[in-house]
C-alpha cells in the first residue's frame, strides 16, 4: 500500500528527505501546468517548478495539515508564479507587433459573424495569449484564475493571499485593462 | 472590410469569445523526463527549517537593519553636534529649552 501524503509529509519532516520524491511525483503535473500558464518558454516553467518545490520543501514543517497538501502547494505555486510575473514584468511586451495573419482572419470572421469565429481555433488562443503577456501582473493573475480556471473570488483571495474586496477590485481594473487593449487592437487594425 | 462601429461595439463580446477560447485552451501538464531527479538533486543537503528557523531569518533581517539604522543615526548625531564650547552651550541650551516650563511654574509659585 503507497504511504499517504501525511504520512510522507512526516517523514519528510523528520529527516527522511527521500520521502519528498513521491510527492514531486505526484503533484509535478498539476504545477507544470499551472506554471505553464504565466510563463511561455519551458526552460522558465522548469525554473518555476523547481522554486515551488524547492520553497515546498523548505516549508514543509509550516504545513499544518488542515486543507489537503495539495491545496497548500497550488497556493504555494501561484504566489511563485506571480512573483515571477513581477520579476520579469519589464520584459513584458508593451506594444502590439502586428497581428499574424490567422489572428487577422480570426479578428475579421469575428467582426462579420462573432458565432461563426470559433473559440477552439488555433488563432484565438494565440490572440488570447498575446494579450495575456500584455496585462499587468496582478491582472493577468485575477483573468487567469477568475475568467479562464473559473475560481471564486474567495478561492482566489485564499490562493493570493489578497483579500475579497481587493480580489474584486483587481478584478474590475483587469477586465478594464483587457477592454482597453482589445479596443486598441480593433482601432489598430480596422482605422 | 467590416465597419469601425462593429469593431469597436464588439470589443466586449470579443473579450468574451477569447476567453472562451483560452478556458477550452487543453491544460499542459507533460512533464519532462525525470524532472523530480533533479529536484531532489538541488534539494541534497537542505533539510525542512523548523518554525523557529522559518520565523528567524525575517526576524535577523530586521535586527540588521535596525543595528544598521541606529548605527547611522549615531552617526549623524555626533557629526551634527556643534564642537568645543559651543557643545556646552549647547547642552546647556537643551537642557534650558526642555525645563523651560518647569521653571517657569516654579518661578510662578514663587
Amino acid at each position: 500500500m503507497e504511504p499517504t501524503d501525511a504520512e510522507l509529509i512526516a517523514a519528510v519532516i523528520q529527516g527522511d528527505a527521500a520521502s519528498f520524491e513521491p510527492l514531486i511525483r505526484k503533484y509535478q503535473p498539476r504545477v507544470f501546468a499551472t506554471a505553464r500558464r504565466y510563463a511561455r518558454r519551458e526552460s522558465e516553467v522548469e525554473d518555476i517548478v523547481q522554486e515551488v518545490f524547492i520553497k515546498a520543501f523548505q516549508k514543509l514543517a509550516s504545513f499544518r495539515g488542515e486543507a489537503p497538501f495539495e491545496h497548500w502547494l497550488m497556493r504555494l505555486a501561484v504566489r511563485t508564479c506571480y512573483d515571477f510575473l513581477r520579476a520579469h514584468q519589464r520584459n513584458r511586451e508593451t506594444t502590439f507587433t502586428e497581428l499574424s495573419q490567422p489572428e487577422s482572419d480570426w479578428l475579421d470572421q469575428f467582426v462579420v459573424n462573432p458565432s461563426a469565429a470559433e473559440e477552439h481555433a488555433e488563432a484565438a488562443r494565440q490572440l488570447i495569449r498575446r494579450i495575456l503577456d500584455r496585462l499587468s501582473p496582478p491582472a493577468r493573475l485575477v483573468i487567469t484564475l477568475l475568467e479562464i480556471e473559473e475560481r471564486t473570488v474567495k478561492e482566489i483571495a485564499e490562493s493570493t493571499g489578497w483579500s475579497v474586496p481587493l480580489v474584486k477590485v483587481r478584478a474590475f481594473r483587469a477586465r478594464a485593462e483587457m477592454r482597453k487593449i482589445l479596443a486598441r487592437i480593433t482601432k489598430e487594425k480596422y482605422m | 472590410m467590416p465597419s469601425v462601429s462593429i469593431a469597436v461595439m464588439n470589443a466586449s463580446d470579443l473579450q468574451t469569445k477569447l476567453i472562451e477560447a483560452a478556458r477550452k485552451e487543453p491544460l499542459q501538464d507533460q512533464v519532462p523526463y525525470a524532472f523530480e531527479k533533479r529536484i531532489m538533486a538541488r534539494l541534497a543537503g537542505m533539510s525542512p527549517l523548523n518554525d523557529w528557523a522559518l520565523w528567524g531569518r525575517p526576524l535577523w533581517r530586521a535586527a540588521i537593519s535596525c543595528v544598521v539604522i541606529t548605527l547611522l543615526c549615531g552617526l549623524w548625531s555626533m557629526a551634527a553636534a556643534p564642537k568645543g564650547e559651543n557643545s556646552d552651550s549647547f547642552a546647556q541650551a537643551f537642557e534650558r529649552a526642555v525645563f523651560a516650563s518647569s521653571d517657569q511654574h516654579l518661578e510662578d509659585n514663587w
